[in-house]
Order: C-alpha cells, then sequence, then structure tokens
C-alpha cells in the first residue's frame, strides 16, 4: 500500500493511506497496555533523531515508539554537532546516512526541510515538524484519539482553535479531516489568519462563541508567547478573553465533546486549567496513543521496498 | 576587416525596417545597409538564412558579482552568458563587494570588463552610501566616471527624503533612478508570494502590497521632484495598474519586467524548488495576465532579466536560507518570444523591448542599426526548437527553474562590436 519510503506529510497521503496508518497503530496501542511493551520488527535499525527545534513529546515520543520496536535509538544533538561549527545541514545529513542511520526523524523551523532530505538521503525520512508546514504524526494521533471516542471521523464537526497561521499542528489535522470528510472549523483573530484559508475546504469563525456551538471535538493550540509583541493581539490576556477555551464556553459545544490539545499547554492562555484537567480532556490519551502512531509509522516505512 | 551579413531578414525597430536586407560591418561600426544582392564586396560573408538580424540586445538589469563574488559568476563569465544569450550590452547592479559607490569601484569593472568582457559593460551606481540607504553617493562623480544610471537594486531605498532627494538630484544628469520597490517590513522573512500556495508550503510570504506601497511612494516622488524613474523587475497587478495611471498622468516613469513574471506563478513552487526562489517573487495567474497586458499596451516598457548567478552551495538547501535569484541571462530570448508566438506582442515591438527602449532610458546609443552605430547584431533562427540545459550554460550561475523547457528561437551568432561569436 505505502509506496513512499517517507512520511513528509498530511498532503501526500491518501485517505486509505491514513486509515492503513491507524489501522495498524491500534496493534501497536495493544502492546503498549502489555506488561512487556516490546515486539522486534525493528530489531537491527537504526532511528537517528534530529531535532533543531525543542520538543518534549515528539522527540520522546519517537525513541520511545522505536525502542518498542526493538530498533536502536541515536539521538544527534545539534547544540554539540559540527553544525555549530557552521557544517551544512546537507553534509549533516550524508553523514548521518554513511553512519548506517535507516530513519531519520527531523524537526526544522525551516518548512520543506524532509522534502530536501527526502530527494537527498535513500533512507527513511520522517517528518517531526517542519516550519508552519506540517507535523504529519500528531495529526495522525490526534485522528486516532478522536476515532477512539467517536468511532468514526467522517461528518464530525472539529473545531480547531489558535494559531492557524503558524501551526503545523493546525495545518496537518486540517488536510487530514478534510481528507476524511470531516467539517472543520477554525477559530481564530484575524491577524492569525493563514493566506487563503477560504481554499481549505474549512468554515472561518473570528469568534469562539459562534465557532464552538454543537462541536463534536474541540482542539486547542498553543499560543506561541513569541507571537506577542509583534502586533498579532494586544496581550495574552486579552487572547484568553477572548479565545481561551474556559468551562463556560465548553458548554457550547455537545455535551459529549472532547477536548484536545498537542501539548505544551499555556495553561490560562489558550486553554483554562479546568477544561485541561477536566473530565473531557484527552489530551494525555494523545500522548499514549502518539507512540502507537509512532510505532506503526515506522513498522509501515521499513516495510517499503527500495 | 569588411564583413557582409546576408540572407537574413533584418528587423531594426529605430529605423522602422523589416525586410531582407545585407549589412556592412567594417572594424567596430555598421558601415551601411543595402537591398538584398546589393551588398558591397567584403572580407568575410556571414551567411544569416532561414535567421532575423536584430540589433544586440541591451540587458538593463544585471548582477555580474564582481568585484566581490567571483564564486557566484565574473565579468569574463556573465558577458560570455549574456553573448549567448543574445545581449551586447549589459548594465551591471552595483550590489558587488564593495558596492559600486566609489569611482574606484566603478573604474575596476570598467578596466576589468574592457580587459575581459565579452560584451558591453555599462556599470550602475549605488544610489546611496553602501545601500545603506542613509546618504546620497556622489552622483555626478560616478557619472563621471561611467555609470549610467543609479539603483539600490538588492534594496530599496526606505528612506523617502532619500530617494526624493536622489531624484531631484538625478534631475541634473538626466540619468535614471532605478528603483527595487520593497517594503522591508512587510517582506521581512518571507520566501514566497503570499497567499494560498504559501499558506499550504508553510512558508512565510511576502505580500504583493510590499512591492505596490512602494511603486506608488515611488511614483509619487516622481510627481513631486520631476526627476527620471525606472522601476524594476515588477510582478503584480497593482504594480502595473499604478504605472499604467502613472503614465496617463504624464508622469516620466518606465518600468521592466522579467520573463519569470511573466511565464511561472507560486504554484510552481510545490516542492520547494529553490531554483524558484527569486526577489521579487513569482505571482498568480492573475499576475501574470496583467503582465502581459502591460506588456502589450506600453506600460512596461522593457523586459529585463535580472540574472542573478548563485553558486550551487548558495542554492542547494533548505528553502528559507537558500539564495534569492534566476540565472537569467542564456534563457531570457526564447521565454521573451514565446509571447511573440502567443500573440500578446509582435515582433517589432519584442524587439524594442529587449534593445531599444532600454537604450533610450539609459541615454546610450545601441539597440539600433542605424549607419555609425556600434557593430553589435544578434541573428536569430526563430524556428529552431531547443530544450534548457543549465549544463550548458557559460554562466557560472546554473539556477534556473528553465531546466527541461522546450522553447523556440536560438541565437546563432552574436556579434559585439564586430566581433562575431558563433553559437554551434
Amino acid at each position: 500500500m505505502f509506496k513512499s519510503k517517507d512520511l513528509l506529510g498530511i498532503k501526500e497521503l491518501s485517505p486509505e493511506e491514513i486509515m492503513f496508518i491507524l489501522d495498524t497503530a491500534a496493534g501497536f496501542r495493544d502492546v503498549l497496555g502489555r506488561d512487556i511493551k516490546k515486539v522486534p520488527p525493528l530489531r537491527g535499525k537504526t532511528v537517528v533523531s534530529l531535532f533543531f527545534e525543542p520538543s518534549t513529546r515528539t522527540r520522546t515520543s519517537f525513541e520511545f515508539a522505536a525502542k518498542r520496536l526493538s530498533a536502536d535509538v541515536v539521538n544527534f544533538s545539534v547544540s554539540t554537532s559540527s553544525l555549530v561549527k557552521g557544517e551544512t545541514l546537507k553534509d549533516t545529513a550524508l553523514t548521518i546516512q554513511s553512519l548506517g542511520a535507516d530513519f531519520i526523524v527531523i524537526r526544522h523551523a525551516a518548512a520543506g526541510v524532509p522534502h530536501f532530505l527526502s530527494k537527498l538521503l535513500n533512507i527513511s525520512i520522517i517528518n517531526a515538524g517542519d516550519g508552519a508546514n506540517e507535523h504529519p504524526t500528531q495529526a495522525l494521533l490526534d485522528l486516532y484519539t478522536i476515532r477512539s471516542h467517536k468511532k468514526k471521523i467522517k461528518g464530525l464537526t472539529v473545531a480547531i482553535i489558535g494559531d492557524i497561521a503558524h501551526s503545523r499542528v493546525a495545518k496537518s489535522n486540517i488536510y487530514a479531516l478534510t481528507k476524511l470528510s470531516a467539517k472543520v472549523r477554525v477559530i481564530c483573530p484575524p491577524t492569525l489568519m493563514p493566506a487563503g484559508i477560504d481554499n481549505l475546504g474549512v468554515d472561518v469563525f473570528d469568534s469562539i462563541e459562534q465557532g464552538i456551538k454543537n462541536a463534536d471535538v474541540i482542539m486547542t493550540l498553543r499560543l506561541q508567547l513569541e507571537r506577542q509583541g509583534k502586533g498579532f493581539f494586544p496581550s495574552l490576556e486579552e487572547y484568553f478573553k477572548l479565545y481561551g477555551l474556559t468551562t463556560e464556553r465548553l458548554k457550547l459545544a455537545k455535551d459529549d465533546a472532547i477536548v484536545m490539545h498537542p501539548g505544551p499547554m499555556n495553561r490560562g492562555v489558550e486553554i483554562e486549567s479546568e477544561v485541561a484537567d477536566g473530565s473531557q480532556s484527552v489530551i494525555l490519551e494523545q500522548v499514549t496513543n502518539g507512540i502507537a502512531i509512532r510505532m506503526a509509522v515506522l513498522y509501515i516505512l521499513a516495510g517499503v521496498k527500495r | 576587416m569588411k564583413i557582409l551579413i546576408k540572407n537574413g531578414r533584418v528587423i531594426d525597430p529605430s529605423q522602422d525596417i523589416d525586410g531582407h536586407q545585407e549589412i556592412l560591418i567594417e572594424e567596430s561600426k555598421i558601415q551601411g545597409l543595402y537591398p538584398e544582392g546589393k551588398g558591397p564586396k567584403s572580407d568575410k560573408v556571414v551567411d544569416a538564412s532561414g535567421c532575423i538580424v536584430i540589433p544586440g540586445l541591451v540587458d538593463i538589469h544585471t548582477h555580474l558579482r564582481e568585484p566581490g563574488f567571483e564564486y557566484k559568476e565574473t565579468i569574463k563569465t556573465g558577458t560570455m552568458a549574456a553573448l549567448k544569450g543574445g545581449f551586447t550590452s549589459v548594465c551591471c547592479m552595483p550590489n558587488t563587494n564593495p558596492v559600486n559607490d566609489t569611482i574606484a569601484v566603478t573604474k575596476y569593472i570598467i578596466e576589468k570588463a574592457s580587459k575581459e568582457g565579452a560584451c558591453t559593460v555599462y556599470p550602475i551606481g549605488t544610489i546611496t552610501k553602501n545601500q545603506m540607504g542613509d546618504e546620497i553617493t556622489e552622483l555626478e562623480a560616478l557619472k563621471r566616471a561611467g555609470c549610467i544610471a543609479f539603483s539600490d537594486d538588492g534594496k530599496p531605498v526606505t528612506n523617502s527624503l532619500i530617494m526624493r532627494r536622489a531624484l531631484e538630484y538625478s534631475k541634473i544628469f538626466d540619468i535614471p533612478i532605478i528603483s527595487h520597490c520593497e517594503d522591508l517590513k512587510l517582506s521581512e522573512g518571507g520566501a514566497m508570494n503570499e497567499g494560498f500556495i504559501s499558506t499550504i508550503l508553510g512558508l512565510k510570504g511576502i505580500p504583493k502590497a510590499a512591492e505596490e506601497i512602494m511603486v506608488a511612494r515611488d511614483i509619487a516622488l516622481c510627481e513631486l521632484t520631476g526627476g527620471k524613474l525606472h522601476i524594476a523587475h515588477i510582478s503584480t497587478e497593482g504594480s502595473v495598474k499604478l504605472i499604467r495611471d502613472a503614465k496617463a498622468r504624464g508622469i516620466n516613469v518606465t518600468a521592466e519586467t522579467c520573463p519569470h513574471y511573466f511565464c511561472l506563478t507560486d504554484e510552481s513552487l510545490k516542492g520547494y524548488s529553490t531554483s524558484l526562489k527569486v526577489n521579487p517573487p513569482l505571482r498568480t495567474e492573475k499576475d501574470i495576465e496583467a503582465i502581459k497586458q502591460g506588456l502589450k499596451d506600453g506600460t512596461i516598457d522593457v523586459i529585463a532579466t535580472d540574472h542573478a548567478p548563485h553558486h550551487v552551495d548558495d542554492k542547494d538547501k533548505e528553502f528559507d536560507t537558500a539564495a534569492l535569484g534566476i540565472s537569467g541571462l542564456e534563457t531570457a530570448l526564447a521565454l521573451g518570444l514565446q509571447l511573440v508566438e502567443h500573440g500578446v506582442l509582435d515582433l517589432k515591438q519584442f524587439i524594442m523591448k529587449m534593445c531599444l527602449t532600454s537604450s533610450e532610458i539609459i541615454g546610450i546609443k545601441k539597440g539600433t542599426l542605424v549607419v555609425n552605430a556600434d557593430a553589435d547584431i544578434t541573428i536569430i533562427n526563430l524556428k529552431k526548437k531547443f530544450t534548457v540545459d543549465s549544463s550548458t550554460f557559460l554562466s557560472k550561475g546554473k539556477n534556473t527553474p528553465f531546466n527541461g523547457w522546450h522553447l523556440k528561437g536560438t541565437v546563432e551568432k552574436t556579434i559585439s562590436m564586430g566581433k562575431i561569436y558563433e553559437w554551434a
């Protein structure tokens, strides 16, 4: 089924391929419930994690996933590498390939870096987040989480709240949810709406009260604190007042609506603590599901014939 | 030595000539034009059968990179690339290292060009010292040293007062101020056109307004001062409209565009190919239509190359940090001929926009086959097809998005100051 050696983004996946990953992940989710959480498929394979941006969840999650599959993991430390001496990304990548890596899991601030590496190298490249482009494994684990609660994706109303313009999580989720025929709403201030948003197949709201009505799923995104002071919005307090997900606002959604967040959270900025820790929150499940999804991705790519 | 060019269709818009004629060249000058078969005896005959014979093309906007960036291009390699592309005169932009803001650098360029340049090189001096935008350079001294225009190209002149003064001061010598129109705050960090495509690629976009705001500003300053303004590399519908309106009001503004702005849209950036990374960025279909209309109705006077050669090391990397620019001298002619093929321009208009209007704007006696003009002639086979292959470029810059394109119209021979170059 899978033809590409790489996972660069949701844009490159068909709905069938997305479902295949989710189904494969379900199998690995079981492994994570066992006493001995290890299976052998990737024994002897090496996964190199190349993160140019900080990460708690994604990086550690990939490491867990690789080890659960019996692969070896090498964490490439950018700040102590020769990149600091001015070595190019290109030479670094070729070096890692020559050292014998089978996978590179890459996170970089520049969109298109995974695509650049996928053309440059013969080994599998997994996009762990490239600039404001995509974060495909996040969207996949989000879909998995939604499906585990709602049994389907098609026809669900999913509201995504936050900095849509700069969020790769939002983009990947928009692509994934629209491919699987969910009804997607994006809620954000006009300053954080990306250009051409009407062409993405989503409904756009600048009011959270309007956008969250009767939603089945609410995804809140981290507001990057760096954005303040650049004119996107006057203050974090104002953002919370207008767009923060509070218990009151949550009542406007369906009674069984689930609340999601990719993490890390700014409590009191995009989401109220009571909601984040409340009964409708599935935030920590997302984290566990992430391991199953990443195991599935590694497993599937390992099987693609070159 | 007397050279006679025969059997070709001579097209010289400056004299309204279009027909089979013979041209006699002696030393580096055109000695005469003769009806077919009536040309005098000569020492050498150049056979232009099946070709058109036109004045050598004049590029008002080229980056030769010397001094300072010889690893990207030199005057020698850049001028050879120019000749191969049919250009016998190029105006080189001053964003070298050091920049061309002193007579020392101007003279260096002129001297290098006279020794190693294969075609005629006209230096453009900077508007401000070191292109910093704070103080105007000694325009008169630079003009005396040989500069034919002034530009801070690569950068805009952000300070409107400085731009005003430059336009006022330039009136003294009637030489154009060439403006690179870009609002740096709006374009900051941007790598491509801001629009739907930049959103789905996740790249920071440069809104069209970044160009249009500065076009509008420069037109207003031109109106205020009565100076001579030439707007470089326009890429948007809005810019075309502003210039059209300004011209209708009698403002002394001219404008240029480049082949990539009428051949490619931002759609082609899917795949993150850095060969498409250029400033101003590639825009949309609507803008291409407006640019073509602007060329057709005379709003846009010149087709320039903005030849921007880069070393592969500066392009073969992540999109955000890759260098900006397209190596354009060797593809401009054939890409422009597509405009003729599609009825946007007739052949005469096209030729004018590639040699005559640029000559008029900078006040040089090129772009013409009149008797006593320099023997700068380009011989083109309009029907011959070829496939663009950057590995065959004479330019050091192989950075082109047109690799693999099937085009029509080859430069068979280029004559520069009477010296004949044959391209097999």
